[in-house]
């Protein structure tokens, strides 16, 4: 018998009305029916105002749904005792790295949700250590957060969430106000983490090239999740893409192109490699 | 030019000084600063002012730093010292201008409430030159603890004190930044009329609390999303560890002080 995935966050017939919202808008979510297991990459994509943000809002406990409900482990959103743990086991990291630090230098900074936890300083300590020396950050420890870069900042910003030993880290378009080589260096670290740390992460972004890193994308559209399924299935399917106003990866759009020109490509290329092995093989067969 | 921006006073060092735990700074300030004021000769005044300079030379502070510490109470000392050099009378007479006379009595007793002030900014210095805001910050809210009892929130007051240093930095470049922006546009921020400044003052201050509202408002969201609840029990970090010096440091001031009453001085 295969073993069923351990689901780390479910929404059962998930809605939410921001307050003043009239009748006749259609609510922030709409009726979002979804399980994310345990160890997963799921990227979610979505126009602007599609509700990405408050969905990752509503999975940390920092909005209570208007409808239906939120598990996290198991443990319901709304249940105020509780939302420590949920907030323990999925960690939140920001767009704009400079207002999510909260103090003067980098170890307190990782530090400040365990000393939330009323840990013991020794505890404290050692985790602040081993997490920074994980994500190469131990140079950096006394650093006042003003003087980082923006992609160590959003580091340090991971490590403190890290260091809460969490389940799942829900990211809302971490690298949106990064260069690339900062983008790069955060992606490579939510990888790692994930590859080899089996902690979930669910990343919202509107980079299709970041959503390619996933193993499953969710296409959320005026509240609704629209489409949902493999990221090679998803990001390449051009057609649906484009009418809900997203772009696909530059690979997808080249083969589309080439496709269009008569080239007999395979429809699911999604990765640069894919695309440059057809491409030589092509150049063979013909 | 936002690196050199520095926070506070604090000047890094290893000094002795600079090693007490910062509770304890505070404590021995308080203590001393009362000695300070119950001090009725120049024998006594003289050897807590020479105790805080070797302290002050110990600390490697420069020199630059103390008068740049006097000078904010420069005019409170200049008006003591006419206060009494004019108004005190007592022994004999050393100057007289038509009716006004400076009289001995007058002159010794302008000298030693000056000695005194300078001795209280100097002991003041050393505390806030040798502590980290962050440090000091939470050293008073250690003091101010019993007043959470009667419903203060001051381990909330200690954590916007913390969070105040932590940004104070970062609006600091971003006024810079809009600052270039407006002069890159034509602006003057140094010509005119101080009216005229301040007017041109506008265009940077409105857009400069528009980003620190927003700022706050997504800190907020992240500080809850990372478990922070008002009220709730914490732990910190760094933990201020009472160290054999810092014991030592407390018993000698309070043998000082004793000395000081036993001996009237
Ligand atoms: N604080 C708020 N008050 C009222 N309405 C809001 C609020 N925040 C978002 N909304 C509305 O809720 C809907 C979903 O917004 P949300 O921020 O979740 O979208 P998003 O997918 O994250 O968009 P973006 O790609 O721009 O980040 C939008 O229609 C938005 O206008
Ligand atoms: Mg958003």
């Amino acid at each position: 018998m295969v073993k069923k995935p351990e689901i780390i966050i479910e929404a059962k017939a998930l809605e939410f009305n921001y307050p003043g919202d009239s009748l006749n808008r259609s609510s922030a979510i709409n009726g979002i029916d979804m399980t994310v297991n345990r160890g997963e990459y799921l990227a979610i994509i979505g126009p602007n105002g599609s509700g990405k943000t408050t969905l990752l809002k509503l999975f940390n406990a920092l909005l209570a749904p208007s409808g239906g409900e939120v598990l996290v482990e198991g443990i319901s959103t709304v249940d105020h005792e509780k939302v420590p743990l949920i907030r323990r086991s999925c960690g939140m990291i920001f767009q704009n790295p400079d207002n999510q630090l909260v103090a003067t230098t980098v170890e307190e900074d990782i530090a400040f949700g365990l000393e939330n936890l009323a840990l013991p300083s020794a505890e404290i300590r050692q985790r602040v250590t081993e997490v920074a020396q994980r994500l190469h950050l131990d140079k950096l420890l006394l650093h006042p957060p003003h003087l980082l870069s923006g992609g160590e900042k959003q580091r340090v910003a991971i490590a403190g969430i890290l260091a809460m030993q969490p389940r799942c880290i829900l990211m809302d378009e971490p690298t949106a106000m990064l260069d690339p080589s900062g983008r790069r260096e955060v992606l490579d670290t939510v990888k790692a983490l994930n590859r080899e740390e089996g902690i979930a992460i669910i990343h919202v972004t509107h980079f299709p090239e970041e959503a390619a890193h996933a193993d499953r994308v969710l296409v959320l559209n005026q509240g609704e999740v629209v489409e949902d399924g493999p990221a090679e299935i998803i990001l390449t399917d051009l057609e649906m893409l484009h009418s809900y106003n997203l772009q696909g990866t530059a690979v997808v759009e080249l083969a589309a192109l080439l496709r269009q020109d008569g080239f007999n490509l395979p429809t699911r290329i999604l990765h640069n490699r894919e695309l440059v092995n057809s491409l030589c093989q092509y150049e063979r067969k013909s | 030019m936002s690196r050199s921006i520095t926070l506070g006073q604090y000047l890094p060092g290893n000094s002795y000084v600079h090693r007490l735990n910062p509770r304890l700074k505070i404590l021995a300030l308080l203590l001393l600063l009362v000695l300070l004021f119950s001090l009725n000769s120049f024998a006594g005044l003289f050897s807590l002012l020479a105790m805080a300079l070797l302290l002050l030379f110990s600390a490697r502070i420069p020199f630059r730093y103390f008068l740049k510490g006097l000078r904010p109470i420069l005019y409170i000392v200049i008006f003591a010292l006419i206060i009494y050099l004019f108004f005190t009378k007592g022994g004999v007479v050393l100057l007289r201008i038509g009716s006004f006379t400076i009289e001995s009595e007058g002159v010794r007793e302008g000298f030693f409430v000056i000695t005194r002030l300078i001795t209280l900014i100097i002991f003041s210095l050393l505390v806030t030159l040798t502590t980290t805001p962050l440090s000091l910050t939470h050293g008073m809210s250690f003091f101010m603890k019993p007043l959470s009892k009667i419903g203060l929130p001051t381990d909330e007051v200690a954590m916007i004190m913390a969070i105040a240093l932590r940004f104070i930095p970062t609006l600091m470049e971003e006024s810079q930044r809009l600052m270039r922006a407006q002069v890159s546009r034509g602006a003057d921020f140094e010509t005119g009329s101080i009216f005229r400044r301040a007017q041109n003052l506008v265009p940077l201050i409105v857009p400069l609390f528009v980003s620190a509202f927003r700022r706050a408002d997504d800190l907020a969201l992240a500080m809850e999303a990372r478990g922070y609840r008002l009220g709730a029990k914490r732990t910190r970090l760094h933990v201020d560890k009472v160290l054999p010096a810092d014991l030592g440091t407390l018993i000698f001031v309070i043998i000082l002080i004793a000395a000081a009453f036993y001996f009237k001085l």
